[in-house]
């Protein structure tokens, strides 16, 4: 309150050269946006603002610094490490000696149990398109009107998300062992013909936990989508709707087409949780039985700390960060590009 | 950010409703029906499971608590290693959190309202981090964390949690603090106020709403996480919640009833926190991820 007062004052009290004299930083404070498409004389104004202060220099680095050290060090220092290490054959102990060049890479992608672990993070990702997002497209859109409660159910529906994976894990874990409750939830509704082991089939593994997965996400998307659909104009229905368009052609036409920046940003989030499937996995199934549920995530740490296969297991992660972020990329050029605001390209407007 | 938004325009959208048919008002309360039901009947179960005996649970796990039994509640509550757990649970969240903010604001401020050469390439570096997840640098990290001697320490655990925190806080915390009007900058500085001055004492004040919401993501972040911890402790004493009940369960798996009580009680916190800030955080959600 007091900040509020204090520059309303002093705004009020700013002549007008007291604000071309701090002209500079004035310009400090709006980012450059595509540096071509700006008049000269802003260009010109900016240059000079460039030139940073010694002042101006210690300030950036005391801002800076903290953040740079701890980042580099830990996620900068650790992506470089397990490029370094994955050319290497290597327990983890001692100082990595076994040089072999692209050996591990090969011998990943030519691995049935990366493959598999490849194979089912693609799976869950197709999944994800087209059982979870029409689901919960479907529920947003349904939930998108006056409804009794409707504070509790967005709080219901969003609990889930909020806890983490390793409890949500465990509670599935004993609901879904044999003859738990799902079981006899189904047995108790005529359904014995459904009761399988859910997590003991290997068929059946990776669907189970696409379930449980959907269980825990979807409320974050019908939250998301919510929000989506809040920013559609009532107005637009209503001229569709007068126009004499039904409920469903007013949907696709005109709801679903400016959804579409919060659909694009889902299926980004959703693609990429999928390729970096573990903590459910891990503590669920470990991968298993016999790798049928094994993501990339889960195998590197199996090879690396169940099987001291260090640079094996390296190698393996960044085949992992490499379709993340050609994914990342493709998804980036192709689809966000569309929308103003994408996270990597981020520029400030 | 998107939350004010958002809620005009759903104050603006009242008279579409009259455009309803009687149908979809039922297709709809038949959906947030569902929605509840299907969320809602396995905490249900979790939190009842955990006043049944184990043989209640054998005979029918699905049943009602009959007679109701304390007796798990009680026994875990009255365990020394389930507080254990909450207190490291608790310390290495604040602490992340509070690194993450602080170190993602000063790096947010520097990223927004200075012009330096190399300022976009930075903070797109920054931004790339958001595609590091964890599982890629688990094995290094691990590898770090025992050369700087931080495994089975709580640093081990908040440090990397921080750095791997950071890209979201800067991407969702630079927009919000380069909308702030230079004007108010500009008559500051006429005021006599340094930049830093400016950061601290006018800046961050205007930035509570998002400094919020990205502090409750760190929050969750943190207090959430599984891997990091399960890759730093091995002593069982230092485990955090999600870990200790992950443990617990494969250490005491025909304890069914106990296991169950164990996840209901490591929910209450975050159910708790969640009630807490649920605007927040869904406005930090969806505002998060609308960038």
């Amino acid at each position: 309150m007091t900040t509020l007062d204090r520059t309303g004052a002093s705004r009020t009290g700013a002549s007008r050269t007291g604000a071309s004299r701090t002209g500079a930083s004035r310009t400090d404070a709006r980012p450059p946006g595509a540096p071509g498409a700006e008049p000269a004389g802003r260009t010109r104004r900016r240059r000079t603002g460039r030139r940073l202060s010694v002042r101006s220099r210690w300030e950036l680095a005391l801002l800076l610094t903290p953040a740079l050290v701890l980042f580099v060090l830990f996620v900068l220092v650790s992506i470089a490490a397990a490029v370094y290490y994955s050319f290497f054959d290597w327990n983890g102990f001692g100082p990595p000696t076994k040089l072999v060049g692209f050996a591990n890479y090969t011998k990943a992608l030519a691995d049935p149990m990366f493959q598999g672990a490849l194979r089912h993070n693609i799976q869950f990702a197709v999944l994800s398109i087209v059982v979870q997002l029409p689901l919960t497209l479907g529920l947003a859109l349904l939930l998108n009107g006056r409804i009794r409660g409707r504070a509790a159910l967005r709080l219901i529906a969003f609990t889930p998300y909020v806890l983490s994976e390793a409890i949500t894990a465990v509670a599935w874990l004993v609901m879904l062992q044999p003859g738990g409750a799902v079981d006899e939830g189904l047995r108790s509704v005529g359904l014995d013909g459904l009761v399988h082991e859910w997590l003991a089939d290997q068929d059946l593994v990776l669907y189970t936990l696409f379930v449980v997965a959907t269980w825990k996400y979807i409320g974050f998307g019908i939250i998301l989508f919510l929000a989506g659909l809040q920013g559609v104009p009532a107005e637009l229905r209503e001229a569709a709707a007068l126009d004499g368009a039904t409920q469903w052609q007013t949907t696709r036409k005109v709801v679903l087409p400016l959804l579409g920046p919060t659909i694009r940003i889902w299926i980004f989030l959703s693609v990429i949780g999928s390729l970096q499937l573990f903590e459910l996995v891990w503590i669920m199934t470990l991968g298993g039985p016999a790798g049928s549920s094994a993501t990339m995530a889960t195998y590197v740490i199996d090879r690396g700390f169940r099987r001291y296969q260090f640079g094996y297991g390296s190698a393996v992660a960044v085949l992992l960060f490499a379709v993340c972020f050609v994914f990342a990329l493709l998804y980036q050029r192709f689809a966000l590009r569309r929308d103003s605001a994408g996270a990597l390209s981020g520029r400030v407007d | 950010m998107a939350l004010t938004t958002s809620r005009r325009a759903s104050a603006s959208s009242a008279p579409g409703r009259d455009l309803r048919t009687p149908f979809s008002t039922a297709a709809r309360h038949l959906a947030a029906l569902l929605v509840v039901g299907v969320t809602a009947v396995p905490l249900l179960f979790v939190v009842l499971g955990g006043f049944r005996s184990n043989a209640q649970i054998n005979a029918s796990p699905t049943g009602w608590p009959h007679p109701w039994v304390f007796s798990n509640y009680t026994r875990i509550l009255g365990s020394s290693s389930f507080w254990r757990f909450l207190f490291n649970s608790t310390v290495i969240a604040v602490t992340a959190t509070v690194l993450t903010v602080v170190l993602g604001a000063m790096a947010a401020y520097a990223l927004s309202r200075y012009v330096f050469r190399g300022r976009e390439g930075l903070y797109t570096l920054f931004a790339v981090g958001l595609l590091f997840p964890l599982g890629v640098a688990s094995l290094p990290v691990y590898l770090l964390l025992r050369q700087l001697h931080m495994l089975e320490s709580w640093y081990g655990v908040a440090l990397p949690q921080a750095a791997f925190g950071l890209p979201v806080t800067i991407v969702v915390l630079r927009p919000f603090m380069a909308a702030i009007p230079g004007e108010i900058e500009d008559a500051a500085a006429v005021d006599g106020c340094t930049r830093l001055g400016f950061f601290w004492r006018i800046l961050l004040p205007l930035a509570g709403p998002a400094l919020v919401t990205v502090a409750i993501l760190a929050f969750l972040g943190s207090w959430n996480g599984y891997q990091l911890p399960m890759l730093v402790f091995n002593d069982q004493s230092h485990f955090t919640l999600p870990l200790g009940v992950a443990t617990f369960q494969s250490q005491y798996s025909q304890d069914t009833a106990g296991i169950l009580a164990f996840t209901a009680l490591s929910m209450l916190p975050a159910l708790a926190f969640f009630v807490f800030a649920e605007r927040r955080i869904i406005g930090g959600m969806t505002g998060a991820v609308k960038g």
